[in-house]
């Protein structure tokens, strides 16, 4: 046998041997609670067996000692003469650990550590031979009977199905370079076919027709093949958590059963090393700080098991995690108190911020609100940085919470990193600084994550919207402010600027803090681009992410929004004005200082206004497709029932009733439910200072405004609709 | 010390070029290269090569010659480095020379910092002299300035 075989058959058993430790691991855990499985212990044994006897083959002396030590102890509790108790189960995990310590050693090093675990094969051997110390304490989880979903538990028939031979014999370990390989061909692959499915279009003969079309699909399922070979189930990173819960359950004397559900979804092999860490961190946060001690449970009338929960799910082309517990759940006015002393938000404004708003500061850098900084968790690193590392690769974090009865993190993360779907823009530009070289145009695509709405301003009256705050464009999308950000601009495309054009097209992006609003001379489409890197030589570049190859076979550039950001000089400057719109928005009509309102006609030259705020959409509906249901007039609308207020018969006073016509009616919702105001005209949207408001007595009119030269009531909403359905805004309302 | 060696050559300008035959992966003739904005002057665009995104460096802007004219198009010379592959935009792609490590010289002093950052050395063929480029460092993308001592420049 020459050195490279033995090399192999070394590689060959470090990789088997690490499989085995992860199922140790999970049976172990499942074992404390089925004490008394035989048929779990057998299986304990025969994979310790197997590590031992390879061992022995390599001469690997302290290990063989070690897990002989560990077989004779397995052996016992097999044969039942002596009965598992916590201290047996943590002495064999402590053996794994020692394999794993040892096996991670030959492999960087190519032979065994220094360490000769005496103080664990001594242990493992008093307890093999000696009857137990203690009788047998409470295992660690002796809860049976919960056995819905997928509990983490020794079921014995099903791991021998998974373990048996027939999968054996059909898997195959493949290195992970040749499928990447694989995976670029095929890309070029789809590439070449849509090259050929362009040129066949112009080709008339069908024996040619129908042969594309049959690489065409072919092709296809290629290209899904390849993928799914690169995809793994979530379960490999769940595997490892049954050990970390219980081995920190331990540590904080609580106890914990872990529920899993979806194991099987799949993921890109690239995302599952990535949400790894993220994901340890939310389960150990999870079991430290949401999970309370048995006692505090018991008073609480709670079990004093508390369940932990991982659920993952496909949904839209993105894979869902939660990580639920039902343990005490966020101390929202903790959060609120702690946010204000670190200085995060203003007193006033923090009072006035919703639930879900407050929990979102445990995302912030450094923020703790744990009482005692214990060796798991509170030192204020964590929710932030599995908060970065899941925007990393594209994902995002949310955290909803009840307090007394638990968490919930949810994560959202792509499916894949290599294939995403973006929005392809090009900017034309006039100049000729490429023109050349056939450049006329540059295209780049941006991810889809990024992309919150596509604006499109056509004509005098919109483009007006636009508005230029010393050199600095900026543009009024419902009320408040985008700023604008030139593409041809920022990159020295073009001269000239999308602004002169007759249309603009603004892409509105998700930056750092808040949206702003790429304009582009073109939209071009949606796509699923490959996303490929970018050479070092490129690294200074921040704006671009990568490159991906389009349908003709030119390279077109991923957009970096946040790079794009900095570097267009929104990130750092736009801060705090963004956290100030914030709060207007989140206080709702607390502050209206300067508020943009609808103002509209109601007939008879009487204007009035409503916040623009509080406006779902602005829609036209034709007069005869109204009906009337229980002496109300009311309108099927998006699947619903739209019932519809009058604003022109507001006094009683009769609209002049013209031919049938489009009536513009302002939707507005609250609640999941939603109500139409139908008015004459939609003049126009104007900010509105408060200060000008005068007092006007006037049934559903709550004040008035003089707006562009012309006395303008503002509608209280909340007044007209109760005096209309008492129950629209629920119980607590109409009570 | 007198190992043989082989040097894909090519022509920036009027100077001749040579660089590891066994970096180079390939020459193509000219293609279709998407510009980046913001990136340094000298890297002129990316290119597809077979599904790979490859960097294309312009030479002349590199060495700091004038820029081309007319409708000459460059050609690619492919090299790889490691595990990067980096295209190089010349002039002209010649002959694969063999050359004595006998007739090596150190870069002399004068040389433009630009060139001294990229040049190995000087071989001196018997009707001129070839500079060779070290891929190591044209991959590594060093910028100019960064490595070349500042004194250099003012000698050029």
């Amino acid at each position: 046998m020459t050195v490279d075989d033995v090399d192999e058959v070394l590689r060959e058993f470090l990789l088997e041997s690490s499989d085995a430790l992860n199922t140790l691991d999970q049976d172990f855990v499942a074992l404390e609670r089925n004490p008394d499985d035989r048929t779990l212990i057998g299986e304990i044994f025969r994979l310790v067996h197997t590590i031992k006897g390879t061992c022995g083959f390599f001469a690997f002396e302290r290990l063989e000692r070690l897990t002989h030590a560990g077989e004779a102890l397995l052996c016992k509790l097999r044969d039942g003469e002596i009965r598992n108790t916590s201290e047996i189960t943590t002495s064999l995990l402590k053996m794994v650990d020692g394999i794993r310590c040892s096996l991670e050693a030959i492999e960087t090093t190519g032979s065994e550590g220094v360490e000769d675990f005496d103080a664990l094969i001594a242990n493992l051997t008093r307890l093999s031979e000696n009857e137990p110390i203690r009788a047998p304490a409470v295992a660690f989880e002796a809860v049976v009977g919960n056995q819905k979903n997928e509990i983490v538990r020794g079921d014995s028939s099903e791991k021998a199905e998974v373990r048996g031979p027939a999968v054996t014999d059909t898997a195959i370990r493949v290195d992970v370079e040749v499928l990447d390989r694989v995976m670029n061909l095929v890309g070029e692959l789809v590439l070449a076919r849509n090259q050929l499915l362009q040129f066949a279009g112009s080709i008339r003969e069908p024996v040619f027709a129908a042969t594309t079309q049959r690489l065409n699909a072919l092709t296809t399922e290629l290209q899904e093949g390849i993928m799914k070979t690169r995809m793994q189930p979530i379960g490999n990173v769940w595997n490892k958590f049954p050990r970390v819960i219980r081995d920190l359950a331990h540590a904080c004397g609580k106890r914990v059963i872990l529920e899993v559900d979806g194991a099987h979804t799949e993921l890109d092999r690239t995302i599952i090393e990535a949400i790894r860490d993220p994901l340890t961190h939310a389960v150990r946060n999870a079991v430290d700080h949401g999970i309370e001690a048995p006692e505090i449970r018991k008073q609480s009338g709670k079990p004093e098991v508390g369940t932990l929960r991982l659920r993952a799910f496909h949904e839209g082309g993105h894979v869902n995690i939660e990580v639920t517990d039902d343990g005490r759940g966020l101390d929202i006015e903790r959060i609120r108190v702690r946010a204000v002393e670190r200085g995060l938000v203003a007193a006033d404004r923090a009072a006035r911020m919703g639930e879900r708003e407050v929990s979102q500061f445990i995302f912030h850098p450094g923020f703790s609100t744990a009482a005692t900084v214990t060796n798991v968790s509170g030192r204020g690193v964590g929710m932030d940085v599995v908060k970065t590392n899941i925007e990393k690769i594209g994902g995002s974090v949310d955290v909803t919470s009840l307090w007394g009865r638990g968490t919930t993190l949810r994560v959202k993360i792509p499916l894949t990193l290599a294939i995403i779907p973006a929005l392809v823009v090009s900017s034309m530009g006039c100049s000729r600084r490429y023109s050349e070289s056939e450049q006329g145009f540059h295209r780049f695509a941006i991810p889809q994550v990024n992309l919150m709405e596509l604006v499109r301003l056509e004509g005098e009256v919109a483009l007006r919207r636009i508005e230029d705050v010393r050199g600095v464009r900026m543009c009024r999308l419902r009320g408040s402010l985008l700023p604008l950000v030139s593409l041809n601009r920022s990159f020295a495309l073009s001269r000239c600027s999308e602004f002169d054009a007759d249309v603009v097209n603004i892409v509105v992006v998700q930056g750092q803090t808040r949206p702003f609003g790429i304009v582009v001379d073109k939209i071009l489409d949606t796509e699923e681009i490959v996303v490929k890197p970018l050479g070092k030589e490129l690294k200074g570049v921040k704006t671009f992410s990568g490159a991906t190859i389009m349908g003709d076979g030119r390279v077109a550039l991923i957009l970096d929004v946040l790079g794009f950001e900095q570097h267009a000089g929104l990130a750092s400057t736009s801060r705090d004005r963004s956290d100030d719109a914030g709060a207007d928005v989140a206080s709702g009509n607390a502050s209206r200082t300067s508020e943009s309102w609808v103002v509209f006609s109601v007939g008879d030259g009487a204007t009035m206004a409503i916040p623009l705020a509080i406006v779902a959409r602005l829609e036209e509906i034709a007069e005869g497709v109204i009906e009337q249901s229980g002496g109300r007039a009311v309108v099927q609308y998006r699947g619903g029932i739209l019932p519809l207020i009058d604003l022109r018969k507001l006094d009683g006073k009769r609209a002049s009733q013209a031919a049938p016509q489009l009536l513009q009616v302002i939707v507005y919702s609250e609640g999941g439910r939603s109500l139409g105001f139908i008015v004459e005209k939609i003049l126009d949207i104007v900010p509105v200072d408060i200060a000008a408001i005068r007092e006007v007595a006037r049934p559903g009119v709550s004040d008035a405004v003089v707006i562009q030269g012309k006395v303008t009531e503002l509608l209280n909403v909340r007044r007209v609709i109760q005096s209309f359905d008492a129950t629209f805004f629920g119980v607590k309302n109409a009570a | 010390m007198s190992s043989l060696r082989q040097l894909c050559t090519f022509r920036v300008g009027d100077s001749l070029f040579g660089i590891d035959v066994l970096s180079v992966q390939e020459v193509i003739r000219s293609h279709d290269l998407t510009p980046v904005p913001l990136a340094p002057s000298a890297i002129k665009g990316l290119i597809n090569l077979r599904g790979n995104i490859v960097t294309a460096i312009d030479l002349r802007t590199k060495l700091e010659f004038p820029e081309r004219v007319g409708d000459s198009l460059p050609m690619h010379v492919i090299v790889r480095a490691g595990d990067s592959v980096i295209s190089l935009l010349v002039d002209d792609v010649g002959d694969v020379v063999d050359v004595n490590e006998s007739e090596f010289e150190e870069a002399p002093l004068t040389l433009i910092a630009a060139c001294r950052d990229l040049v190995r050395g000087v071989y001196k063929l018997p009707h001129r002299v070839l500079l060779a480029v070290d891929a190591q460092r044209l991959v590594a993308g060093e910028s100019p300035g960064l490595t070349g001592a500042p004194a250099s420049r003012q000698a050029a």
